[in-house]
């Protein structure tokens, strides 16, 4: 089974750590197989960004997302190009203060979380990223909750990681309490 | 060399790190380099470790230097790599042929982007592999490896070094931007690493001939400060090391510099083979382009066509006998590559008429659509 994901938002957000550590969760910790791409070019913070996870038991073949199943998008221009392409049946997850999902696709599960603003109670928008993995896991539960921990902690630099720890764990209420 | 500076362990790494790791376990401790896109983090990542582990990190005024500097480095008795991208690898073809003249070993890595010129600078192809084999002047054979992973593309700088030192050529690597930068599980156990030393010189300094082959033709090498005289030109030189210009002299050291890697092509060829034996159809591709093949091979095995990879480790030499048998054997050979026909002439060449050659050309900046992979295998099956 081949699961495939996309972080989008904008550069500065840790669109691309939160790929990178659902990743290293999945191919280090789970022992599944997974990849990651990244969109690469000259956009600086601030620019479109996005990350693509393959996740699989079996051998990855095709290293690229072609239809994301799970779609995470973290701002509204990363929604308006990314919106749209998403499997059906998939499963779309947005920051609710920052996308306006308007009419939302029709045979998907949608779900808003308020990372930011969750982040920002800690006391930090920087682990917006991190509530969102958190809260990711939770609802999908596309590599375990252990993992996708383990991951967070080994990728934090040591004087924040008690913040991402809370980051993680309180996206991670948030998500099991809309899933309910 | 100490295991403990090799990057042990399980770890989620892009292919340029990868690489970089790649190299340091190798025992290389020069790295002589200029930036460019999209081999970046490897220059970035030897910058980084070697001066933390007793090695010398260059960054160069431009491509010329920096592989000038890791010859010298070879010279000097170092395990010695550079890295660029093709407007950088157009610069090191002069270099690279003094390189082969005078037997040194080192590593040069070109993660292939989209060209001519500056062409695409972040996105991948693989339009570098004709240069590779005669992009620099003189007649030569040539060494170079395709990785399909980030765990390949540690695996096989390791292999790069090893068969440098054994065959004392310049050894290539030829990955692609997709591969230089995607993330994937690299497995290290500085346990099962094995390492190819530098042939050292068996004779005493009074005997020694620096360019006198062995059995396999190839030379021992003593580098400057080693007591042996030690002699470097790229002029056509005589055992000795000493230009002498004569047909006869050509003639000699022509036919060594070829036969060293020609007549052990077998023992340097590595090809991968998933499903050959009664396939109607085979793929023979190379590098990411067989990655993509391998979800063209699935798709066609749902619609219920016979179809086999072989997968070319070492593009060059290129393995002219496992082609022309599988091309004896099957419907029809298809050759997915990331330019618009480049090996596909060596595979006709090998298959030689016995079946139909299908070409699956892309000029670059993205993968293939394993669907065009999937018409091509349904045409000729």
């Amino acid at each position: 089974m081949r699961t495939e994901i996309r972080f989008a938002g904008f550069g500065g957000q840790g669109v691309i750590s939160a790929a990178k550590i659902s990743g290293r969760a999945a191919a280090i910790n789970d022992k599944l197989n997974a990849v990651l791409t990244q969109s690469y070019g000259p956009e600086a913070r601030g620019g479109a960004c996005n990350a693509n996870v393959v996740i699989s038991q079996d051998r990855i073949s095709y290293p690229e997302v072609t239809l994301p199943n799970l779609l995470v998008i973290l701002s509204q221009e990363a929604y308006t190009t990314f919106g749209s392409k998403i499997a059906p049946g998939g499963t779309l997850i947005v920051d609710r203060d920052l996308v306006d999902v308007g009419e939302a696709p029709a045979g998907i599960r949608l779900y808003k979380v308020p990372a930011t603003q969750l982040a920002e109670g800690l006391g930090n928008r920087i682990v917006a990223n991190v509530v969102m993995l958190g809260a990711v896991v939770a609802i999908t539960g596309f590599v375990s909750k252990e993992a996708m921990l383990g991951a967070v902690r080994d990728s934090v630099p040591s004087r924040f990681l008690e913040l991402n720890e809370r980051a993680f764990e309180t996206g991670y209420d948030y998500g099991r309490k809309l899933k309910s | 060399m100490n295991k403990k500076d090799i990057l042990a362990g399980e770890h989620f790494l892009n292919g340029d790190v990868a690489c970089a790791e790649g190299a340091i376990a190798a025992g290389c401790r020069l790295f002589a380099g200029y930036p460019i896109t999209p081999q970046s983090e490897i220059t970035e990542t030897m910058a980084h470790r070697l001066p933390t582990i007793g090695g010398f990190f260059l960054q160069m005024e431009d491509e010329l230097a920096s592989i000038a500097a890791v010859l010298g480095g070879a010279w000097g008795g170092m395990k010695a790599m550079t890295a660029t991208s093709g407007p950088g690898f157009s610069l090191m073809m002069e270099n690279l042929g003094l390189g082969i003249m005078t037997e040194t070993p080192c590593v040069i890595v070109d993660v292939q982007r989209g060209g001519p010129s500056t062409g695409l600078p972040t996105a991948t192809s693989q339009a570098d592999m004709m240069q590779a084999r005669w992009g620099t002047h003189g007649d030569h054979e040539i060494i170079a490896y395709a990785p399909a992973s980030p765990q390949e593309m540690f695996d096989q700088t390791i292999k790069a070094f090893n068969q440098s030192e054994r065959y004392r050529q310049p050894v290539l690597v030829m990955a692609d931007e997709v591969v230089g930068h995607m993330m994937e599980r690299v497995v290290i156990d500085p346990d099962k690493i094995e390492i190819y030393p530098r042939r050292k010189p068996s004779v005493p300094y009074e005997e020694f001939l620096p360019y006198r082959g062995g059995a396999d033709m190839v030379p021992e090498m003593a580098c400057a400060g080693e007591g042996y005289r030690v002699h470097v030109t790229g002029l056509t030189h005589d055992e000795r090391g000493y230009p002498d210009l004569s047909v006869e002299s050509q003639d000699a050291l022509m036919h060594r510099l070829i036969g060293k890697i020609r007549d052990n092509a077998d023992q340097i060829i590595e090809v991968e083979e998933e499903n050959i034996r009664g396939a109607d159809v085979v793929l023979v591709t190379y590098g990411i382009a067989a990655r993509t093949s391998l979800r063209a091979m699935e798709l066609a095995e749902q619609k219920g066509i016979k179809v086999g990879m072989l997968r070319l480790i070492t593009v060059w030499p290129f393995p002219l006998k496992e082609v022309r048998k599988i091309a004896g054997a099957v419907k029809g050979i298809v050759v997915p590559e990331l330019n618009l026909g480049q090996i596909v002439r060596e595979v006709e060449r090998a298959a030689a008429g016995q079946c139909p050659v299908r070409l699956v050309g892309h000029a670059g900046g993205g993968l293939h659509r394993p669907e065009d992979i999937l018409t091509a295998i349904e045409e000729v099956a």
